[in-house]
């Protein structure tokens, strides 16, 4: 009976991997750079982010400074290196808080269904509707500026798209096999919504957070741009593109290289989730 | 706890209508005990409706009536939804039609087959993982240690039905309810499958149900076969009476097997009629 069981699937499958040019690949690689950059920044900047020295300002990128200077005469190359730091820091802590909320009141709308789900959703459809960066404007200009009320007032308004992504995949999962497979074993209630719909959902959320990071970062920069999150001198990219706006005709460089590391933060997370979609999902795998 | 010689199931007058009053299984009576019972009959007859209610998993919309439905031991009619999660998996487990759809594809093999076991029992972690494997030795899976890591979708049907009995019977049950495991495999594993579940419900001493479509292999692996139509059950036999079967029913179930006996002419079909009429008739 069981030698014609052997022979189909269980001789391992060994398979060469040739190495391909993936976006997760290339996101990977970014994002790898972006992290190396932002906890190795004081063996990477050549400079002192916060030092100024006045007699140097605004000069064009040169050997010395090779981004150029700002108008205190800090080197730009160290503050952009210095400024992936709370960039990520803020990306994290957004991450940390939305989407174990979205996913929550996701799957509890989703597999308790009737008035739960009704006002879950509805709450979601609230905070859905609320612009995004006006929204965390206005947080921070209650709480005060900061890196923590940034990331806050953004998360404030970026778990309703997992909680709705997460409730439509488990109204999918509600009616499966698997899951009346799973009840036929006694698994119940808490257990099957986070042993066994969680992980289903979790692939879905993983990319979609990928994806939104992008996004995430842009306000991020927007709200340092508009003076509401990290303080200075503290180098942070959007509040040192605000600063290069005000030369930006006659010193491109100042705003342009900030605006640079936004860009490539950006993309890095951008083609990243576009990866993981591709990989992580294990249904569409082999 | 029941003895060998109490029934493990005991359905009297059981009803299962619909939202809209419709009744979709009409009154009927059975016994079950430590043996292995065919259910069998047309689609729409109620055999899954059946098998659903004696798990307590028929969905809400669905209304059940019984004067009595006992299923372990405890009375069916007033169970709590937390008392039927534990009676389900260690009491009672189902085997579902098709292993793709009904094993978790985020999960390993191991991870899933040891879940009944954390639910319903007190074992240690290296005691869970030497039952698994002895459980997947015994439905007959090479290798357990390496399978124990794989995910569903590399596995074919015939493993994937293997893992589903390996997950309905590690937390040893007492009945089975198998609703047409062998339907989405091929003919020749059909068999194997069948004769495993045969072999397991009797090293065990547990009662199956068995919901089929296909007579020959009732009547090969059971002992007793009930016979639903329409929501009724017309016909209780033994398995070995059913090339003698007495109800017009049966018989043409029986006689329209295609065979190589039958191979050019064409299969009886069956006359709703005159089944009607027997019925009144009865």
């Amino acid at each position: 009976m069981t030698q014609n069981l052997t022979d189909l699937e269980l001789a391992a499958p060994r398979r060469r991997r040739r190495p391909r040019v993936t976006s997760l690949a290339i996101g990977g690689t970014l994002v790898a750079i972006l992290l190396l950059a932002a906890l190795f920044a004081p063996l990477l900047a050549p400079f002192d982010p916060n030092a100024q020295i006045i007699s140097a300002r605004l000069l064009p990128p040169s050997s010395a400074h090779w981004l150029g200077t700002d108008g205190f005469g800090r080197d730009l190359l160290s503050r952009v290196i210095y400024g992936s730091r709370p960039t990520l820091l803020l990306v994290s802590l957004i991450l940390l808080l939305t989407i174990p909320v979205g996913m929550l009141v996701g799957i509890c709308a989703g597999y308790l269904g009737g008035w739960t789900e009704r006002v879950l959703m509805r709450i979601t459809d609230i905070f859905l509707s609320l612009p995004n960066l006006v929204i965390a404007l206005a947080l921070v200009a209650m709480l005060g500026p900061g890196l923590l009320n940034g990331a806050l007032a953004l998360a404030l308004t970026s778990w309703p798209p997992f909680a709705r992504q997460a409730r439509a995949e488990t109204l999918a999962l509600r009616r499966s096999d698997y899951l009346a497979a799973a009840r036929m074993q006694g698994i119940n209630g808490l257990r099957l919504m986070f042993g066994h719909i969680l992980p289903l959902c979790l692939p879905s959320a993983v990319v979609r957070a990928a994806l939104s990071l992008g996004g995430i970062i842009l306000s991020a920069a927007g709200l340092g741009f508009l003076g509401m999150g990290v303080q200075p001198p503290t180098a942070e990219w959007g509040s040192m593109v605000a600063e290069g706006s005000k030369v930006i005709f006659d010193q491109w460089w100042v705003a342009a290289a900030p605006g640079g590391a936004i860009l490539f933060a950006s993309l890095a997370f951008n083609l990243t989730g576009d990866g993981l979609r591709d990989r992580l999902d294990t249904r569409n795998a082999n | 706890m029941p003895t060998d010689s109490t029934p493990l199931v005991v359905a009297d007058n059981l009803t299962i209508s619909s939202a809209a009053g419709v009744a979709l299984v009409k009154n009927i009576s059975f016994t079950l005990g430590r043996e292995r019972v065919a259910l069998v009959g047309e689609s729409g007859s109620g055999k899954s409706l059946t098998a659903r209610s004696l798990m307590g998993l028929l969905s809400p919309a669905l209304h059940l009536q019984a004067s009595t439905l006992s299923v372990a031991g405890e009375n069916a009619l007033t169970l709590s939804e937390s008392r039927w999660s534990q009676l389900r998996g260690s009491r009672l487990a189902m085997v579902m039609q098709d292993p793709k759809y009904a094993l978790n594809p985020m999960r390993t093999i191991g991870w899933q087959v040891a879940e009944p076991l954390k639910l319903h029992a007190r074992l240690s972690r290296a005691e869970i993982k030497e039952k698994v494997c002895e459980m997947l030795d015994a439905v007959g899976l090479p290798q357990p240690a390496q399978l124990m890591q794989r995910y569903p979708h590399q596995l074919s049907g015939g493993m994937g039905q293997r893992v589903m009995l390996a997950i309905a019977l590690i937390a040893d049950p007492q009945f089975l309810i198998a609703d047409e495991p062998t339907s989405a495999l091929d003919h020749a594993m059909r068999d194997q499958v069948l004769a495993l579940i045969r072999r397991l419900v009797e090293q065990r001493n547990m009662g199956l149900l068995l919901i089929s479509h296909d007579l020959q292999q009732v009547s090969e692996h059971c002992e007793r076969v009930m016979v639903m139509y329409q929501g009724n059950i017309l016909d209780t036999l033994p398995a070995a009476n059913l090339p003698q079967a007495t109800h017009p029913y049966t018989r043409t179930l029986w006689s329209c097997r295609p065979s190589k006996a039958t191979q050019g002419k064409p299969l009886p079909t069956l006359d709703r009629a005159a089944l009607e009429a027997y019925r009144e008739h009865d």
